[in-house]
């Protein structure tokens, strides 16, 4: 069958005055319908422009240097400006960070939703408004009539992201880009959209491309992750074994690097008596490269304990592993 | 409670109110034909109370405007509390003048979120550094100066011969180092921390943490931690209050306080972490939202929210009661044994 969204050896470069940085460099990876898959990394490893490539969104001076994206079989990368424009926002939807800068702050969210709907769709005013207030429901706004004529100040950060979810559902999109979707929200605030996206994403069999920085998050949404690190993806997997047996080393230091998971042992043991042991998290020296000087061969090599002379001279490939995995390492089995 | 005499910092029903309302003219309102003057003001921390003991970390959290920042800055100096007491081993500190303060400065420093806005950017890193030694040591040689700063650059995990660079030329958790070091280097015992490590990156995250556990190990130094990460709070605590809408709901020990939460919020805090791995807990949903801090909720500050609210919780305000495991928690349920 074939797959919702195929993106292969996608590469974005960002061109400067006499060279270019490669922000995004050979990625490629498919999501079947309905099929749940979180880009993992740290700030810089390129994860929202791989998001905004695939709706052909990179803009100037970045530019789609090869590779391509296929939605439901057409190539978003050379598609022009009319199919792309009637797949934007329609068939593929997009959730940013902070729902302040998505919403138009002088328009009523009324406005705004039944704006998008019409844009997409030959529907009266009055039809649109019902629809409108049929995905705020789904959204669980209380009293949506009455939210309807409220501009977006009047709401809180939650209510304004469940809002931002509501116009990307307006169109019953089969795929939603969320970017760091509750990054800016409190933990209380996190959990209810996460849980409201899940549920949205399994009852209207959408599929869901998570991009967050959150380990955490990502494992309770998602059915597959791909852990970028300097442009590429270094693994990717199923989200249970991924999360739990990680294969590349990088994917291991982050996720010895979590608290929660240096405690894991002591998780659910409430042993006041006994005097806590705090130990030390696993750190992996040094810091991302600048895409700049991304290392020669594998650009973990710097920061890698298992770094041997290959990886220092030929940059892996994501490729199978052992057992059905991808990973990007050579010393990976 | 225990005694003022071990606690290193003590606060005794600390109130932080701003006034938001602005000039003469904002103030006046029309009302029935006459005109009233109206005072606005943000209830930032509501009468907390607790005690820092001698080498632990305290961590404050909750969520965005709860008043865990306030509660720091006011706990350092940085705001006149409105009401109530801070004591620093038993001394009173709340209501000093400027240079009365001076003394203390050197025993609790602090350490701000953003390493990109608490550096000043047209300065050396070791400028940066040596300014508060030569403030708090006057006549101190240039030699001794130099050394010291060296030592803690050292300790920090800054090469000392980066001395001569500007903070831009540093990655964000470089900087944080050096936020740190520069907290360190009039060699305080109290180390208030507002957020350290949220604007980092995870792997650079560890790095820091690690940093101050080791540091707080060798300098055997006190931390009042501030953090909305609870996961990471839970790694690095030995004590841990939840703040909610400046009022505390509930202060135990790391493992008593995530193994065994008693407080409603607290609960449902808790069960909203995201877990790495294991299968999604429940979330308990709490309807509504924060209510605004000027004009707090009669009674406890929780109850619209509560699941276990009754009419005794709309009207009475929740003290802090001491459970048998030494826990604080504020809440007429917990009390009555309905939580």
């Amino acid at each position: 069958m074939q797959p919702l969204l195929d993106v292969s050896n996608l590469t974005v470069k960002f061109a400067l005055r006499d060279t270019a940085l490669t922000a995004v460099n050979d990625v490629s990876f498919t999501l079947a319908k309905g099929e749940r898959l979180g880009l993992v990394g740290e700030s810089g490893a390129g994860k929202s422009v791989t998001g905004f490539s695939i709706l052909n969104l990179v803009s100037k001076p970045g530019f789609i240097a090869g590779g391509s994206v296929l939605f439901e079989g057409k190539d978003l990368t050379r598609a022009d400006a009319e199919t792309l424009r009637d797949i934007r926002g329609n068939r593929i939807s997009m959730i940013f960070q902070d729902p302040m800068m998505t919403l138009n702050p002088v328009l009523t969210v009324g406005t705004q939703m039944i704006e998008t709907i019409r844009a997409h769709m030959k529907v009266t005013r009055k039809e649109a408004e019902a629809i409108a207030l049929d995905k705020l429901r789904k959204v669980y706004i209380p009293s949506p009539e009455r939210r309807l004529g409220q501009y977006p100040h009047e709401f809180s950060g939650g209510m304004r992201q469940r809002i931002v979810i509501a116009i990307a559902l307006l169109t019953s999109p089969s795929l939603i880009i969320a970017d760091e979707p509750t990054t800016a929200l409190d933990v209380t605030i996190q959990a209810e959209i996460m849980d409201l996206l899940l549920e949205l994403c399994q009852s209207e069999d959408m599929g869901l491309i998570l991009i967050t920085h959150d380990l955490g998050v990502v494992s309770q949404v998602t059915q597959k992750i791909a852990v970028m690190y300097a442009g590429g993806i270094v693994e990717m997997g199923d989200t249970a074994k991924v999360v739990g047996e990680p294969l590349h080393p990088y994917t291991r230091g982050l996720l010895g690097a979590l608290p929660q998971c240096a405690d894991k042992a002591d998780c659910g043991l409430a042993d006041v008596a006994a005097p806590r042991v705090r130990r030390r998290l696993n750190q992996i020296p040094g810091s991302m490269p600048s895409l700049s000087d991304v290392p020669r061969g594998c650009p973990f090599n710097n920061r890698c304990e298992l770094c041997e002379t290959v990886c220092t001279t030929t940059r892996p490939l994501l490729e199978v592993k052992s057992d059905g995995r991808m990973a990007a390492c050579h010393m990976v089995a | 409670m225990t005694n003022q005499i071990t606690a290193l910092l003590s606060l005794r029903n600390v109130i932080k109110h701003f006034d938001i309302s602005g000039g003469l003219l904002d103030q006046l309102r029309l009302s029935g034909g006459r005109i009233t003057r109206k005072r606005t003001v943000v209830h930032a921390v509501n009468d907390v109370s607790f005690d820092i003991l001698p080498g632990e970390t305290l961590s404050v959290v909750g969520e965005s405007g709860c008043g865990k920042s306030t509660l720091a800055r006011t706990v350092i100096g940085l705001y006149r509390a409105t009401g109530g007491e801070i004591l620093y081993r038993g001394e009173r500190i709340d209501n000093l003048s400027d240079n009365g303060m001076l003394p203390y400065r050197t025993r609790m420093q602090m350490v701000f979120q953003d390493p990109y806005a608490s550096l000043n950017p047209r300065m050396k890193v070791r400028e940066i550094l040596e300014e508060p030694v030569r403030f708090h040591n006057p006549g101190i040689s240039d030699a001794d100066v130099r050394s010291r700063v060296a030592d803690v650059m050292e300790q920090v995990g800054v090469n000392p011969l980066w001395g001569v660079r500007y903070p831009h030329e540093f990655s964000g958790g470089q900087r944080q180092r050096i936020s740190i070091a520069r907290a360190l280097v009039v060699d305080p015992e109290f180390i208030v921390a507002d957020e350290p490590i949220s604007a980092l990156d995870v792997s650079i995250q560890a790095q820091v943490l690690n940093l101050m556990m080791d540091l707080q190990e060798q300098r055997n130094l006190t931390y009042l931690f501030i953090s909305h990460d609870l996961s990471v709070v839970e790694h690095i605590s030995t004590r841990v209050a939840v703040m909610y809408l400046g009022s505390l709901c509930e202060l135990a020990s790391a493992e008593d306080l995530f193994g065994n939460p008693r407080h409603p919020y607290t609960q449902a805090l808790l069960s909203a972490i995201p877990r790495v791995g294991g299968k999604a807990a429940a979330h308990i949903k709490l309807s509504g939202d924060v209510p605004t801090p000027i004009n707090l909720p009669s009674g406890c500050v929780f109850h619209g929210r509560c699941p276990h609210a009754n009419a005794r919780c709309m009207q009475e305000v929740p003290k802090a009661r001491q459970l048998e495991s030494g826990a604080l928690v504020a809440c007429h349920g917990v009390e009555e044994g309905r939580v």
